[in-house]
């Protein structure tokens, strides 16, 4: 197989590595404003990711970095063409970062009801976000044949892209709230229950359609069928959850989006940002890569030491597998 | 000032020299912490696990900005500096994401163990943690300098024409680039002097404003943070030694502008410790000098050759004559001033180490109403400023001094830009990033100063793995 081939599988499995692990602490700080009733519940939100968000987000640095390695004009031009939308990620994602750590460093509620709402939009933002830009990436925009972005905002603004938004926002809050029942005990963990099935619906419906179109769109056989099982997982994630099954349930929703981001990815290559004014324009996995030598030194590394960070990753999970109750919250 | 080529220079500078006020003390508080932890491990000593958790917490709301605003710094490469990061993303992509395999992860996963592992873990199993998590940070300050010394000195590369990039063919070079090697240690060295001088200062001034509280505790923290500012400064001044060889060697005109020397000097070349006036090639109106200093730093000998701005700038106008640069000197005020804080400041930090362990020395703990009490308390209170801004103005002044390349002899800065980021774009970013900098450091201050306030905490010696227990999360948000 070819280096670039390979390399774009492991974009893609960085990719779907972080939106299924931070997807699920993005889920969980929405629900920081949807679920808890009092400061003990939310705090009991807080730490089911406590110990592991940090370590999420790094799956999007190392993808950003990996992209930056393997595929230098794609990193140039998406971050350089999605400007404004990815100046707004990192804002949350420094607000967020930021109000973990400190919305327990004072026994002060006002102190604590602003950094809830730090929380809250840091991590309702991204979710959105996230979910515009790869739809976006995905339909292609306008890109010149020096491979600059010549769109403005508003062009990243289109049906397809906004549906791909509400669907990693609705997805995420289910994906969070069936982790907050796998993690909780008591009163929080039935609600999240509740939750999941409500919005799990919704989420259900938008996925169909965003899955249909680009599938409609792209054509390709393996689109439609990874498309399907994303579905397929989704739905029985939901049954899962009714039956109080969490582990299952988070088993299905986290399929589900490691199925859609897959999906994507089948179908963006081997393009990886299609051009909307002309297919010569196309970044490919060919003209946008680094030369095969730096892909073959990068290839080593990270056959090497993946593993063994997916490994300690696991232990950390593994360390704080209890699930934790308001009755476990110090004073 | 409207061009974006401009808005993105600053913002750049900005959000890394804010950046880099969190990044040295995350470095060497994450070993002070570790080895506080170690003390109590082997002696049972509860003084040392309630300096753990109390420096521990004023690290992790220090840890917290740095990788915040580290995040921000990945991605303007891509988003300001578009031209750039296709011109040298084979090579300078590559250390950038192995820092993030390799470092990140360890850092954030086992920095995650360690918060809230004190009653998952054994007691050696928990100490490994934060001890991994160290080696991790150190481990990212090596990929990253790797990656900025080739802006300095590149190397292990190729250039394609055709494709209008640098392609790397050695990689081996490049993490053994002689500047990067040179580097790394005084970097590190550096960040101990902020977190030897953190601790002790946050240590003094609890013995100072109030003695008789936990005296043997804060006593040993303040040994400690001195010395470890001593060993580092000394670190310091020796690597600073070497790399400003190296740095005439690679970078002539920056050692040429850290003096603001025009004219060559054939030998004996005098060091201005200070010099009023205009630093434009013209007579200064004052000035202190020390003979033959410069020589001695740029070379190794007092009688070296130290060339001048004027002849480099005419050497390099035929060397780079396609460059489509004309004038080849970075701000000279800038790198001549940046320059001197760096050192003065950093000097001034290792004096008040030298005069804390002598009130300290042999059992010794400052009197109350002494005379010398008011001066130590006020030392204490500038101490940890003075190696965090000689970091910064490090820092300054090798960036600014690279100018006006953005690679060194390859790539010109205002080459590097996005072209197709506007002014509006980046006006945008910068002021949303200025602003929430700025109320999150005073948020960030405001933390600090409480809990040091607050002093030390009790020990709660942590009850060990049990997973029929339904005790309360330690250390939990």
């Amino acid at each position: 197989m070819e280096l670039t081939t390979i390399w774009f599988i492991l974009i893609a499995v960085l990719f779907v590595g972080y939106f299924v692990l931070e997807g699920f602490d993005f889920g969980v700080g929405m629900l920081v404003g949807l679920l808890a009733k009092d400061e003990k519940e939310r705090r009991v939100l807080v730490n089911t990711i406590g110990p592991v968000w940090d370590g999420n987000e790094v799956w999007l640095l190392v993808a950003g970095g990996a992209l930056f390695a393997a595929f230098p004009e794609w990193y140039a031009t998406l971050f350089s063409g999605f400007y404004l939308p990815l100046f707004l990620i990192l804002v949350a994602l420094i607000i967020r970062g930021v109000a973990f750590e400190y919305r327990g460093k004072r026994d002060d509620q006002v102190w604590r009801d602003r950094w809830d709402w730090a929380i809250i939009v840091g991590s309702f933002v991204p979710a959105l976000l996230w979910g515009v830009a790869f739809a976006n990436i995905i339909r292609g925009v306008p890109i010149d044949s020096s491979s600059e972005y010549v769109g403005g905002f508003f062009n990243l603004l289109n049906p397809y892209a906004l549906l791909g938004g509400l669907l990693t926002t609705t997805v995420f809050l289910v994906h969070g709230a069936v982790f907050v029942a796998l993690k909780t005990v008591g009163d929080i963990r039935e609600r999240a229950h509740a939750f999941a099935q409500k919005v799990g619906g919704v989420a259900a419906v938008l996925a169909v359609l965003f899955i249909g179109w680009t599938a409609v769109r792209d054509g390709d056989l393996a689109v439609w069928l990874i498309g399907a099982l994303a579905a397929v997982a989704f739905l029985g994630g939901l049954a899962a959850s009714r039956a109080g099954r969490d582990g299952w349930a988070f088993v299905g929703t986290a399929v589900a989006i490691a199925g859609v981001v897959s999906m994507l990815f089948v179908a963006l290559f081997p393009d990886v940002m299609p051009s909307s004014l002309d297919a010569a324009f196309n970044l490919t996995t060919e003209n946008a890569s680094s030369t095969p030598y730096t892909l073959k030194i990068m290839t080593w590394v990270a056959v090497f030491f993946t593993p063994i960070v997916i490994g300690y990753q696991a232990w950390s999970y593994w360390v704080f597998r209890k699930r934790i109750g308001v009755e476990h919250i110090p004073a | 000032m409207d061009t974006a080529l401009d808005l993105a220079r600053w913002q750049f500078g900005i959000t890394t020299v804010y950046h880099f006020l969190f990044v040295p003390m995350t470095i060497s508080m994450a070993f002070l912490v570790a080895i506080m932890q170690t003390v109590w491990w082997r002696t049972g000593n509860e003084r040392w696990l309630r300096l753990t958790r109390l420096f521990g917490k004023l690290f992790l709301i220090n840890f917290a900005m740095g990788v915040v605003t580290g995040i921000v710094q990945e991605f303007q490469f891509g988003m300001n500096w578009s031209s750039y990061s296709r011109f040298v993303g084979d090579i300078f992509g590559a250390p950038l994401a192995i820092e993030g395999l390799l470092a990140f992860f360890l850092e954030s996963t086992f920095l995650g163990l360690w918060i809230f592992g004190w009653d998952r873990l054994k007691p050696g199993l928990h100490l490994m943690t934060i001890w991994i998590a160290a080696i991790g940070t150190a481990l990212s300050a090596y990929f990253i300098l790797a990656a900025n010394s080739f802006m300095q000195n590149p190397v292990g590369f190729t250039m394609n024409e055709e494709r209008g990039r640098a392609e790397l063919t050695d990689f081996m070079a490049v993490l053994t680039n002689k500047v990067t090697l040179i580097t790394v240690p005084h970097t590190l060295f550096a960040a101990f002097m902020v977190g030897g001088g953190f601790v002790a200062a946050v240590a003094m001034w609890h013995l100072l404003r109030r003695p008789e509280q936990d005296v043997e505790a804060f006593r040993s923290a303040a040994k400690l943070g001195a010395v470890t500012l001593l060993i580092a400064g000394i670190g310091v001044v020796l690597t600073g030694d070497i790399q400003g060889k190296i740095m005439t060697e690679v970078q002539p005109m920056k050692m040429a502008a850290a003096e603001a020397l025009y004219e060559d000097a054939d030998s004996n070349a005098p060091f201005s410790v200070f010099t009023v006036g205009t630093l434009d090639g013209t007579k200064p109106l004052f000035s202190i000098e020390v003979p033959g200093l410069l020589s001695q730093l740029a070379t190794g000998s007092f009688d070296g050759e130290v060339r001048g701005i004027n002849s480099l700038n005419e050497e390099y106008a035929q060397k780079y004559a396609g460059s489509g640069i004309t004038d080849f000197a970075p701000n000279i005020p800038v790198t001549y001033w940046s320059f001197r804080l760096m050192m003065g400041l950093g000097f001034a930090a290792m004096a008040a180490s030298v005069w804390i362990l002598w009130a300290l020395r042999k059992g010794r703990v400052p009197m109350p109403g002494a005379r010398s009490t008011r001066w130590l308390l006020w030392t204490a209170i500038v101490l940890p400023l003075l190696p965090l801004f000689a970091n910064s103005f490090g820092w300054i002044f090798t960036e600014m001094g690279r100018q006006p390349w953005v690679v060194f002899g390859l790539m010109p800065t205002e080459a590097g830009v996005s072209p197709s980021v506007s002014s509006a774009q980046v006006w945008t970013s910068m002021i949303g990033f200025t602003l929430l900098y700025g109320a999150l450091a005073v948020v960030e201050v405001k933390l600090l100063l409480t809990f040091i306030g607050k002093g030390l905490p009790e020990a709660n010696p942590p009850t060990g793995p049990d997973d029929d227990s339904d005790a309360p999360l330690a250390f939990a948000y």
